[in-house]
């Protein structure tokens, strides 16, 4: 408990100093606003244009959770799929490994073909980024189950639905929510990259935009928020995981809760 | 209760998978073997077994002998490659028989407390299957409970598995085998991990168990006093191919105890098991 205590302190001082450090740098070597801004002139820009950033950030947090929802609904359902059997994933597993390693910002022109500019490509591209480590992971999880596990249940004469409810999911839980706290962050890139390529809202387009009238502060404070959204559904997710997956860290708090 | 699995009259229309079997357990020149080809391994050749309802059977042999092949045959976790299978008078799987297993590891498993580890069954296995169902989970957390205490893990229902130590894991995986309480149950070196006072305490508790209850029983240990402690039958079996050699009852009185296990008959017994198991540990193949 005091070394945890201890260790988060160590943390928070390791951030401050990186912003201190920044800032003082700044002032030390004279860096033009125009280049790198300062921390303070940033956060200045923050609370200033609040108004202006606000919507973008809304837009920015409602297309990732969409993409982010969509992808958790395919990726457990693929991967369930792929991870039925032991068969399926081997075949399926190549494939896979193709199509998640296409850099996914070539794929936004097509969807903008396909969709036009707007909420809707942005929203797929989140999707299919944040899609395959979750349906990876699933059908990871699933398809390593210990068949010790499942002859268990086989022994009771327990049905395929069965087995997969009480044993193949539960054993899966700490593979997805690994996945979740990638997938989050993955699909806030989606997002981001679409919103700068064909979008008119969104943070990216506000950066895009800022950059192009060298306002550099607001570019910054558009990285600050994504920052600040990204870390804060990190956080969420780590918390679930931490609740529901104890048991595979051998948690003690888990087991008192 | 018990007499539900064979008091089924033998449907007219027989469909495959009904037989002639009137024993509660019964191989029928049994072989499996496990791969294909040059690396195909006969596990069991030719095996016949019977089994009556309520006996209590231990296999016994050197390792690699098909003893835990017949229990998976038996319990239909596999098919066999050829021979019959029987249990109930109908062909394995079929069976409308509840089966209890306890494995050689505990297998319990590590996200569910020991009370929801050993409820799986009642989740499970007909006709608790609906009452847990029409919830009915406190009467059986109850049941759950008593019987933990009744294998000296009262007080620990809402720990994990991993909380607790291998004997207590394997304790509590066998009252998971049990607490359906299955008309046929087997038992796969369940006291394999323990120690010694452990072990022979269990054994006192299995005994208590099946004297009550009256399942049919398939024990496969390495342990010879085990057996011979536990059992009414002993099954000696040879390894490759695997087949059972010896088939001798158990004269012993019960209940049994752990003083009578140095009785000179007792050990005489052990020991002529132990020559039967020496000697049929042929190094060569005499399958062909």
């Amino acid at each position: 408990m005091n070394s945890q205590t201890q260790r988060r302190i160590a943390s928070a001082a390791l951030i401050i100093g990186f912003f201190v450090f920044w800032e003082l740098a700044c002032l030390a070597f004279g860096v033009k606003d125009i280049v790198l801004p300062r921390p303070t002139q940033i956060i200045y820009t923050l609370f200033a244009r609040m108004p202006a950033i606000w919507p973008h950030a809304i837009q920015t947090l409602y297309t990732t959770l969409v993409g982010f929802g969509l992808g958790i609904v395919f990726g457990v359902a693929l991967g369930a799929l792929v991870g039925s059997s032991r068969l399926a994933y081997d075949v399926a597993y190549p494939l896979l490994i193709g199509f998640s390693t296409i850099p996914k910002v070539a794929i936004v022109p097509i969807l903008v073909l396909w969709f036009g500019a707007g909420t809707v490509p942005a929203v797929i591209t989140a999707l299919t980024l944040c899609l395959f480590p979750i349906m990876v992971n699933v059908a990871t999880g699933l398809a390593t189950t210990e068949p010790e596990l499942e002859d268990v249940m086989r022994a009771m004469k327990a049905s395929k639905l069965d087995i997969l409810f009480n044993v193949g999911l539960p054993r899966t839980m700490p593979y997805f929510f690994a996945s979740l706290k990638v997938a989050v962050t993955q699909a806030f890139v989606g997002t981001v990259i679409a919103e700068t390529v064909a979008s008119n809202r969104g943070i990216g387009n506000l950066m895009m935009i800022a950059s192009s009238s060298f306002d550099v502060p607001l570019v910054f404070a558009g990285l600050i928020i994504l920052a600040a959204l990204g870390v804060g559904l990190y956080v969420i997710f780590s918390f679930i995981e931490v609740r529901v997956t104890g048991w595979a860290r051998r948690n003690d708090e888990f087991a008192m809760g | 209760m018990n007499a539900v699995a064979i008091a089924h009259p033998p449907p007219d229309a027989a469909p495959e998978g009904l037989t002639r079997s009137d024993a509660f357990v019964e191989l029928e020149n049994v072989t499996h073997s496990y791969g294909r080809g040059e690396r195909q391994v006969h596990a069991l050749t030719e095996t016949n077994l019977r089994i009556e309802k309520g006996d209590f059977i231990a296999l016994v042999g050197p390792s690699g002998c098909g003893k835990s092949t017949i229990l998976k045959l038996v319990t239909g976790l596999i098919n066999a490659s050829s021979g019959y299978v029987f249990v109930a008078g109908r062909q394995v799987g079929a069976e409308p028989v509840r089966v209890g297993m306890a494995f050689q590891n505990p297998t319990l498993l590590p996200w569910l407390t020991l009370l929801d580890n050993v409820m799986l069954p009642l989740k499970i296995v007909p006709p608790y299957r609906q009452e847990y169902r029409a919830k009915r989970k406190s009467e059986f957390r109850d049941r759950i409970e008593a019987l933990l205490a009744q294998v000296g893990l009262a007080g620990f229902s809402n720990k994990y598995p991993w909380q607790l130590s291998g004997g207590m894991m394997q304790r509590a995986s066998l009252c998971r085998a049990l607490i359906h309480e299955p008309q046929l149950l087997m038992l796969d070196e369940p006291f394999g991990a323990l120690d010694q006072f452990t072990r022979e305490e269990l054994w006192g508790v299995m005994q208590d168990l099946w004297m009550t209850r009256k399942p049919t029983v398939l024990l496969v240990t390495h342990d010879l006093k085990e057996a011979a402690f536990l059992a009414n039958r002993i099954c000696v079996m040879q390894a490759r191919p695997g087949r059972i050699i010896d088939d001798s009852a158990v004269p012993f009185p019960r209940p049994r105890t752990i003083a009578m296990s140095y009785d000179p008959n007792f050990t005489a017994l052990t020991h002529s098991l132990r020559e039967m198991i020496v000697h049929a540990r042929p190094i060569k193949d005499v399958s062909q």
